[in-house]
């Protein structure tokens, strides 16, 4: 079971709701797709070794053949070549390792380098039965995507994975949601979360992936995140309260489950929904 | 000598369009005999190296000097490879952008001062 934890927006507890969740079920791996600033070791502080590289092929020029035709510069649709009178002149950080002007040049003279554009990194302990997976884009990288393909690589199928994407609604969260069983939305119920609510939905529609709605911070606005989902038929999972007690363990960056037991149960609770869900495919 | 200025629209008249990589138009102009040729600026929604196309676009032409608002990291450094002086106006016409460089008063643009636009 794969279960991707999303939000339209940053800040609505996303990253709460992926921690809870894999320390209720236990037995789970937990993946930090939010690779432009992951998190979620922030609450488990597990020791973290690194596991590999991440790595993007770019090309590189032999000015030695190079006619300076300008076929590649013309054919790279990222412009990462750029062709001037009497040179070439490559941008790694627009290039995205297409491979076409390589096949584009008819005198051979560009080749493939690996770079290297974040790392992959691999924690457990024993006080969590958990195993978590983070992704670290290097600073000043621009294409998440990457990371966050090779991190779901090491998916474990036979186990559950929880996915704590990168908040919004662009590529990297695309990238992250793609392929899931079941996506949560994870919102808060003011007018702000209710509008990036709505841009989430869109996007999970479009993958055509199930997904359900946790309501964080429950109490603290208005109904009209509740109404939205009657009316779409959207499914609330969860609604964790706006609460003293879970506000100061999550400063103290502390899992609520830890110290609320009958939170544990809720979050298996909704573990066992959305296996209904996706077991009847939709009809909830 | 050639000179090229970011504009919003064709002809003297044209507010300078202050943003290098997706200005509307580039106008290409000899300050000696105010020869002018404005070409359409293909990149104005290009989701990524705007900067890049636009500077191969206008250094294809021979220029000498770039006026325009601000420009991108990799537009700027395919600039300089070239030697082309990039100077800073972005409030007024093609024609006062001309003036004021003939009259000596611009600034240079020493670094790239835009941030660009990338990413996936
Ligand atoms: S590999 Fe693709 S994206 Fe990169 S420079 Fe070549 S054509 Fe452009
Ligand atoms: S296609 Fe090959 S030969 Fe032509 S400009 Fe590019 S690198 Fe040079």
């Amino acid at each position: 079971m794969k279960i991707a934890i999303a939000s339209g927006k940053g800040g609505t507890g996303k990253t709460t709701v992926a921690v809870n969740l894999a320390l209720a079920l236990g037995n789970a791996q937990l993946l930090d797709c939010d690779v432009e600033e992951p998190n979620c070791n922030l609450f488990l502080g597990f020791n973290l070794k690194k596991e590999e590289d991440v790595n993007i092929t770019v090309p590189e020029v032999d000015s030695g053949k190079c006619t300076l035709c300008g076929k590649c510069a013309e054919f790279c649709q990222y412009n990462a070549i750029a062709k001037l009178p009497r040179s070439l002149m490559l941008f790694p950080k627009l290039c995205h390792g297409c491979g076409g002007c390589v096949l584009v040049c008819p005198e051979n003279a560009i080749i493939e380098e690996k770079r290297s554009i974040g790392i992959l990194e691999k924690g457990t302990s024993e006080r969590f039965n958990i195993e978590l997976l983070q992704g670290t884009l290097n600073i000043g990288e621009p294409m998440a995507s990457p990371v966050i393909r090779q991190l779901k690589a090491h998916i474990d199928e036979s186990t559950v994975a929880i996915i704590d994407s990168p908040p919004g609604t662009a590529c990297p969260v695309i990238a992250s949601v793609a392929e899931m069983d079941y996506c949560v939305l994870v919102t808060e119920p003011t007018p702000f979360g209710l509008n990036d609510l709505i841009l989430a939905v869109d996007v999970v529609r479009q993958l055509d992936i199930l997904f359900g709605v946790v309501i964080n911070r429950h109490g603290l606005g208005d109904g009209r995140v509740e109404e939205y989902c009657q009316s779409e038929g959207v499914p609330i999972l969860m609604k964790i309260p706006y609460d003293r007690k879970i506000a100061i363990l999550y400063s103290k960056g502390i899992p609520f489950i830890e110290q609320m037991p009958v939170w544990k149960e809720s979050f298996r609770g909704m573990y066992e929904d959305i296996c209904k869900h996706v077991s009847c495919k939709g009809d909830f | 000598m050639k000179i090229c200025v970011t504009a919003s629209n064709s002809g003297f008249g044209a507010p300078v369009d202050p943003h290098f990589g997706r200005c509307g138009y580039f106008m290409f102009v000899d300050p000696g005999s105010m020869e002018f040729e404005s070409i359409e600026n293909r990149q104005v929604s290009a989701s990524g190296g705007a900067g890049v196309q636009a500077a191969q676009q206008v250094i294809g032409k021979g220029i000498d000097v770039l006026i325009t608002g601000s420009v991108g990291p990799n537009a700027f450094s395919l600039l300089l490879s070239e030697g082309v002086e990039i100077k800073a106006f972005s409030a007024g016409s093609v024609l006062e952008a001309i003036e004021a460089y003939r009259a000596g008063t611009l600034e240079t643009i020493g670094a790239a001062n835009s941030a660009g636009k990338s990413g996936v």
